[in-house]
């Protein structure tokens, strides 16, 4: 066999490759203007993301290195969604950056940078292995970031315990990979689904105990990355220690970088074993149930927890529920409504951080009481978090309910037309019955900013960057809750692209 | 397509709703004044477009002042889509007047003014728009939107209990919401070409099969159930109306309330006729307890407003009895009379009891007597009002209940309508005996010696109600024509 060099087609990469080289330019910058650029840094990293953005669009779809680096729509919807991320977090770093890391700033954003590199080649490869570097690519700037607050116990174990559930989880990812590689004799994923096609495997003997153990190591794997009960116990902790917005962007993006990484190696990648034994049912059902258990889980754990990142983070458990009620629709309406929720939910969830984030550094609490009196004090600060919180909880007008709408739609429509899928009625029967307990504590907060006849103590102006990032939020929940249509018709090319329905 | 006097109705709110927020915080007379100033817009406009809808169409079953169907989402099908028609204009009128009535009779708000004239003209947009939509997601959308400023002017401006009442109020209608929601779901999925058009989904929703009817019937029935408050499912109201302030109270009463039973006629009724003609007995049974439980419950009460709060569940429980009585067209007419007459007159007592509570600072019944020597003008009303409540002949109550025993007595049981009717004798008793024991009787110089008479402001907050609880009662013939076209429609589309 003649061996034939792929074609490269570098140009494709060139928002990677410029967002990389920016990372290396702002931890250099602050390195060689001896720390003493206050934050120039952070709007230095601001720029470079939102240059970015715009390389990304002048790039257009294509794809380069043979079949492993796609540009297509699903690729380009997830990386706006992880530049708008790490848009939103970094600029909710500021008031971090002058209290307590003053000292290291550029890698504080050079490694949110990274992080998002690594994001953004993952939701372009299409191929185990660039796959799981991307993977990889993301965590490991966030394990830092996770315990950035050196002095900080908390902080510290944050990041020990993210690294240790992180590096665990990996490893069982790369062994579902292997076994997956061993069964399909290839790494790249459309390869793969004709191979597996074509062996027609059984759940007999050997092979049949190496599929079920491929797809629940997959499953771990990927369900950690996810904080998809049972393999959730890591975020309460993690998110509570570690810089807000930090948290905020583990929340977002690294949640929508798993989803990517789970609609790429089991929605397609295994959708092929829908012919001879298995149908995407067998293992759906199972997913159902984690799902569901993320639901009732985060929703009900959420409501005792005093400390607002720990409640968000239980919160954030709950929402990952919601969201595999549309991927395991295993429809086009299905996985448009996954990332249309994971949009909405960017600007709702970033914006709530944002705003946890300024309240932390001002009167360093972070508990939900502290919060007492606000809407008085503070109106502007306590009306966008009302905003972002009723958002969450999925009261109209405002995005959230759009997208959990549309998440919904695609479950009821798939358990309509195929009488094996009528468990998703279930899954979104608790949807909606735990969506009524969701209300009770993301309203707790409306009901301390806004109820209490006490004054509260804290009169907080917000500041340039911190406000931006608010009324980022504040548009776009607003904004897609209202006219939806754009996004909703972009997020609708992305089935077609991901590839996974054959017929 | 002429002036969008529709759309103005939902956007003027929310545009008056923009302006107060800009309004400087510490100028209480200039938010005040102008947020019943914008209110009164689309108040004279519903009174035009029950003027005008009198003359041009009230004699046509067919949607009024119809605006789109624009799409707004076009992916899902989701349509802005609003019209009007015979069961929805008079309610109009009755949400734009009490807008303006709970407004004028706000003024007495004295902490946090710029948020609540704010909240109270965002609710009232969506009080509006859910009367007007024609498509089901909108439709939706309005009935949520409502439930936000509703949390928040029970929750900071109510009684002691208010966050409790609040929450209480908010969890109870989102979890009748998402019962909705399926229901809506499912009907947008059995529709072809998926729509959730109000009106082409009554065909949809004919067709299906009896066991998926059921389903979406028993869910939307939750639904609404929930907001009306149908028994069981009235837990809630006697918290929210005892917490929420005055104007508030109104507004749950007046318009709230109503929300649910039109819910039933525009949506849920003709849309699932063979599911209807099964459950219809059940439905007027529910009524019927909720007369007679809500009655008695009312009997019972030492605060002044838990009684009105009660009485209104007693009420609303006519509406459902006739609701129940679908074949019968003066049933539901008198359906229609109820929901507008209970409006009226709730509304005016919840605005007495305020009158009072504002003076005395207290509501218990046990605490007053004699009242109507001290006060002649304030008492002559609210003994009014009592009257009408009753079912006194000459008012609008005696109408619409009228309606509903002759018509349900031909469509329902005997037995049950005429233990029914039992009803209207326990509602006298309670309420002449609250009559008697707060204005009649010895009064107690020395503690309510320094009580005032009511004033002009709160006189002119009544003296619409008045009227028109007056002139329902002793004209009814342009109400019931102005309906008359529309509900003989909306029993045909029952019966099929």
């Amino acid at each position: 066999m003649e061996f034939q060099l792929p074609e490269y087609n570098l140009l494709k990469m060139l928002p990677e490759i410029f967002l990389f080289v920016w990372a290396l330019v702002v931890v250099t910058f602050d390195l060689g203007t001896k720390r003493k650029t206050g934050s120039t840094v952070g709007y230095l990293a601001l720029l470079g993301l939102v240059v970015t953005g715009v390389i990304l669009i002048f790039t257009g779809y294509g794809r380069g290195f043979g079949n492993m680096f796609f540009n297509d729509p699903l690729a380009l919807f997830f990386k706006m969604i992880f530049l708008g991320a790490s848009f939103m977090a970094i600029g909710s770093s500021f008031g971090l950056t002058h209290q307590k890391i003053v000292n290291h700033r550029g890698e504080y954003f050079g490694l949110i940078l990274f992080s998002t590199v690594g994001m953004m080649f993952l939701s372009s490869s299409n191929e185990l292995l660039s796959l799981y570097i991307g993977l990889e690519l993301t965590t490991i700037p966030l394990f830092v970031l996770a315990a950035f607050f050196k002095d900080d116990k908390l902080s510290v174990e944050a990041g020990v315990k993210y690294l240790v559930v992180g590096a665990f989880s990996s490893a069982l990812l790369l062994y579902g990979l292997s076994f997956l590689y061993g069964l399909s004799g290839t790494t790249d994923i459309l390869l793969m689904k004709v191979n597996l096609a074509v062996t027609q495997l059984k759940f007999e003997g050997n092979i049949g105990i190496i599929l079920i153990m491929t797809i629940m190591l997959l499953l771990a794997g990927i369900g950690f990355k996810l904080s998809l009960p049972p393999f959730h116990q890591w975020a309460p902790d993690v998110y509570e220690g570690s810089p807000t917005p930090v948290a905020a962007f583990l929340s977002v993006g690294s949640k929508a970088a798993g989803l990517v990484a789970f609609a790429k190696i089991m929605v397609n990648g295994l959708y092929v074993f829908y012919d001879p034994v298995m149908t995407p049912n067998d293992w759906g059902i199972l997913v159902g149930v984690l799902a569901a258990a993320a639901m009732i889980l985060g929703n009900v754990v959420a409501i005792r927890q005093n400390n607002i990142k720990r409640m968000l983070a239980y919160s954030s458990i709950a929402q990952v529920g919601y969201i595999m009620i549309g991927m395991l629709s295993f429809n086009e309406l299905g996985m448009s409504s996954v990332a249309f929720y994971i949009f909405t939910y960017m600007f709702a969830n970033m914006g709530a951080f944002a705003v946890v984030a300024f309240f932390e550094d001002k009167t360093g609490s972070c508990q939900i009481e502290s919060y007492s009196g606000l809407a008085k004090s503070s109106p502007l600060l306590a009306a966008a978090m009302a905003v972002f919180m009723l958002s969450l909880a999925g009261i109209p007008p405002l995005a959230g309910f759009l997208a959990k709408f549309y998440v919904f739609a695609a479950a009821i429509k798939m358990a309509g037309t195929d009488s094996a899928y009528h468990w998703l009625y279930w899954l979104v029967g608790i949807g909606l019955l735990t969506s009524v307990f969701a209300l009770y504590y993301y309203a707790n907060v409306i009901k301390t900013m806004y109820f209490s006849t006490s004054d509260s103590p804290y009169k907080l102006r917000l500041t340039a960057p911190a406000l931006m990032v608010v009324l980022i939020g504040l548009v776009g929940v607003f904004l897609f809750g209202l006219y939806p249509e754009p996004i909703m018709k972009f997020a609708s090319n992305i089935p077609a692209s991901l590839g996974f329905i054959i017929d | 397509m002429g002036f969008p006097l529709l759309s103005s109705l939902v956007f003027i709110p929310i545009i008056g709703m923009l302006v107060v927020m800009f309004l400087p915080k510490e100028r209480h007379q200039v938010i005040k004044w102008t947020s019943t100033l914008i209110s009164v817009v689309p108040m004279l406009i519903s009174f035009w477009l029950v003027w005008d809808y009198f003359f041009k169409y009230a004699g046509d079953a067919a949607m009024a002042y119809v605006e789109g169907p624009v799409s707004w989402i076009p992916i899902l099908n989701i349509q802005y889509y609003l019209g009007v028609d015979g069961i929805s204009i008079p309610l109009l009128a009755l949400t734009g007047l009490l807008s303006t009535v709970s407004l004028l009779a706000s003024f007495n708000i004295n902490f946090r003014v710029k948020e609540y004239f704010a909240f109270f003209l965002l609710l009232e947009a969506g009080m509006m728009g859910v009367f007007v939509a024609l498509d089901f997601f909108l439709f939706y959308v309005f009935w949520e939107v409502m439930l936000v400023p509703m949390y928040f002017l029970i929750g900071i401006w109510g009684g002691p209990r208010r966050e409790y009442a609040a929450i209480k109020f908010f969890l109870y209608t989102l979890f009748g919401s998402i019962f909705m929601l399926v229901a809506i779901l499912i009907l947008y999925f059995t529709s072809e070409p998926h729509s959730l058009n109000i009106l082409e989904l009554r065909a949809t929703g004919s067709a299906m099969s009896y066991s998926l009817q059921m389903v979406c019937f028993i869910f939307l029935f939750i639904a609404f159930a929930i907001k009306v408050p149908v028994w069981p499912f009235h837990t809630w109201l006697p918290d929210a109306h005892v917490e929420a302030p005055t104007a508030v109270s109104v507004i749950l009463a007046g318009v709230l309330l109503k929300m649910g039973t039109y819910g039933m006629l525009r949506v849920s009724w003709p849309m699932f006729p063979e599911a209807l003609r099964s459950l219809s007995f059940w439905i007027a049974l529910l009524g019927a307890i909720a007369i007679i439980y809500g009655a008695l419950v009312s009997m019972a009460q030492k605060d002044l407003k838990k009684l009105v709060a009660y009485s209104s569940v007693s009420h609303m429980g006519y509406c459902m009895l006739a609701l129940g009585a679908i074949s019968s067209v003066q049933a539901i007419t008198g359906c229609m009379f109820q929901m507008i007459s209970h409006g009226l007159i709730t509304g005016a007592l919840f605005l007495l009891v305020g009158v009072l509570y504002d003076r005395a600072h207290t509501r218990e019944i046990a605490a007053f007597g004699g009242i109507g020597a001290k006060l002649p003008i304030y008492s002559g009303i609210m003994v009014f009002f009592s009257m009408a409540a009753l079912g006194l002949p000459g008012m609008s109550g005696f109408i619409s209940e009228f309606m509903i025993f002759i018509g349900a007595f031909s469509a329902l049981s005997k037995v049950m309508v005429g233990i029914s009717v039992l009803g209207v004798v326990l509602g006298a008793a309670y309420m002449l005996r609250m009559v008697q024991r707060v204005f009649l009787g010895e009064f107690d110089q020395k503690r309510w010696g320094g009580l005032t008479e009511i004033n002009f402001r709160e006189i002119v907050t009544v003296g619409p109600l008045m009227l028109l609880t007056l002139w329902i009662g002793i004209y009814p013939k342009p109400l019931n024509d102005l309906m008359a076209a529309t509900l003989e429609n909306l029993v045909d589309l029952m019966a099929r």
